[in-house]
């Protein structure tokens, strides 16, 4: 063990990760990394048990809600025709907040400020039923991160959270998302964290949760604190992470072990 | 008797761990990739150690090792197979890779097990805290020794 590690230790005394992000011929949606089984289940919609929040999404979205008594479908149609790519480009910029938001922040915003109701609660069932709604209306389709520079700043923050160790175990998202994707953590399949499937069904969960809750699961893993649902640490990782997968297919709702 | 009073008169290059703000961890002693002598003067239960190693929560260390251990199917493949790591290393060089691999290889992914978190947002629970004690460290290498066929 020492005679081999010596040479990369010292090659990288700043203690950072060995961070190689992975090339676009070598990517590979989590789908990939799973069981036959696990894979049919997301391909047939009458197995995949994210298509009941699918369902209730599209029920939601014609539902008159708040003190305006809008549905989001009064402004914005056919979801199937008005949301197809939307979920692909999040997070986006908002210009009311002069920063980026991800899909689910626009939609709270559109519940609080446009139907005039409740801040729907981060990973409440509502919000996440609305956002699965929206972004399987984007399935099939590629990522596609905007070509805004006004997004820069955030990705570059993202890549930097992405590569910082944390918690007291001491490993970064990148130490086994870009360093040891092909490796097993466990019995689990590290995988390359392409976050193509979001909001995804998880055995695990037994529920549609949000990518935020995913990477909360990370972090409280190597026993760091999470950030909070919605903060801009999170939006920023998010954008980075849609930046990476760039091309890679929309799977909405994903399945996942 | 021994390691800690030893790592007083440490000689350049086994630096102490712990300060002053912080919880203060027993000192031990490196000698080239080694520490010697066990953690707090005692050597530990091999048994004991066996059952920590398996063990999913708390020492984690089938997460990302392999080895002659239970449930093979639920162990990770990140790091080396622990498979007669008691032929290739000796005791000294295993406690020291236990307690802090990061000395040898700062690029390791493997966190050191007697030391201060280093990463940030370390979560209140486990602030100012070793991932295991002394003891527990100990208990792992004496069984990690005694694996012995490669």
């Amino acid at each position: 063990m020492r005679a081999r590690w010596p040479a990369l230790g010292l090659a990288l005394l700043a203690g950072g990760v060995a961070a190689g992000e992975i090339g676009p011929s070598e990517r590979r949606s989590g789908r990939d990394f799973m069981s036959a089984e696990t894979r049919a289940m997301q391909a047939d919609d009458n197995s995949n048990p994210g298509m009941l929040w699918v369902l209730q999404g599209e029920q939601l979205w014609s539902d008159p809600a708040g003190s305006k008594n809008l549905s989001c479908a009064s402004c914005h149609g056919e979801a199937t025709e008005s949301m197809k790519g939307v979920a692909a480009r999040y997070p986006a910029f908002d210009d009311a907040s002069g920063k980026p938001i991800d899909l689910a922040g626009r939609i709270a915003r559109c519940r609080t400020e446009r139907q005039g109701a409740e801040i729907p609660a981060r990973e409440g069932d509502e919000l996440v039923a609305l956002t699965t709604y929206v972004a399987h209306q984007s399935r099939g389709l590629p990522v596609a991160p905007p070509a805004d520079e006004r997004l820069a700043p955030a990705r570059a923050e993202g890549r930097r959270l992405f590569e910082t160790r944390m918690g007291q175990l001491d490993l970064a998202c990148a130490s086994c998302h870009d360093d040891n994707w092909q490796g097993r953590l466990g019995g689990s399949a590290v995988t390359q964290a392409h976050p193509t499937g979001y909001p995804i069904y998880r055995l695990e969960w037994q529920a549609v949760g949000s990518l935020q809750r995913r990477m909360r699961g990370c972090m409280v893993g190597v026993r760091a604190e999470p950030f909070a649902y919605g903060s801009d640490a999170y939006v920023a990782l998010e954008a980075y992470l849609m930046s990476r997968a760039a091309g890679m297919a929309m799977e909405t709702p994903g399945v996942r072990p | 008797m021994g390691a800690a009073l030893l790592a007083l008169t440490a000689p350049a290059g086994a630096q102490p761990v712990g300060a002053t703000d912080v919880p203060t961890l027993i000192a031990y002693e490196v000698a080239g990739d080694a520490i010697t002598g066990p953690l707090g003067g005692t050597r530990g239960d091999a048994d004991r150690g066996a059952k920590l190693v398996a063990e999913r929560q708390k020492s984690l260390c089938v997460l990302c090792h392999s080895g002659p251990f239970p449930d093979p199917h639920l162990q990770g493949n990140l790091a080396p197979d622990l498979k007669g790591v008691g032929v290739r290393l000796s005791e000294g060089q295993i406690r020291l890779r236990v307690v802090d691999m990061k000395r040898l290889n700062p690029a390791s992914i493997m966190p050191a097990y007697y030391g201060l978190p280093a990463g940030e947002r370390v979560a209140a629970t486990w602030r100012g805290r070793p991932i295991l004690e002394p003891g527990e460290i100990e208990d792992i290498v004496a069984y990690l020794v005694t694996l012995k066929d490669e």
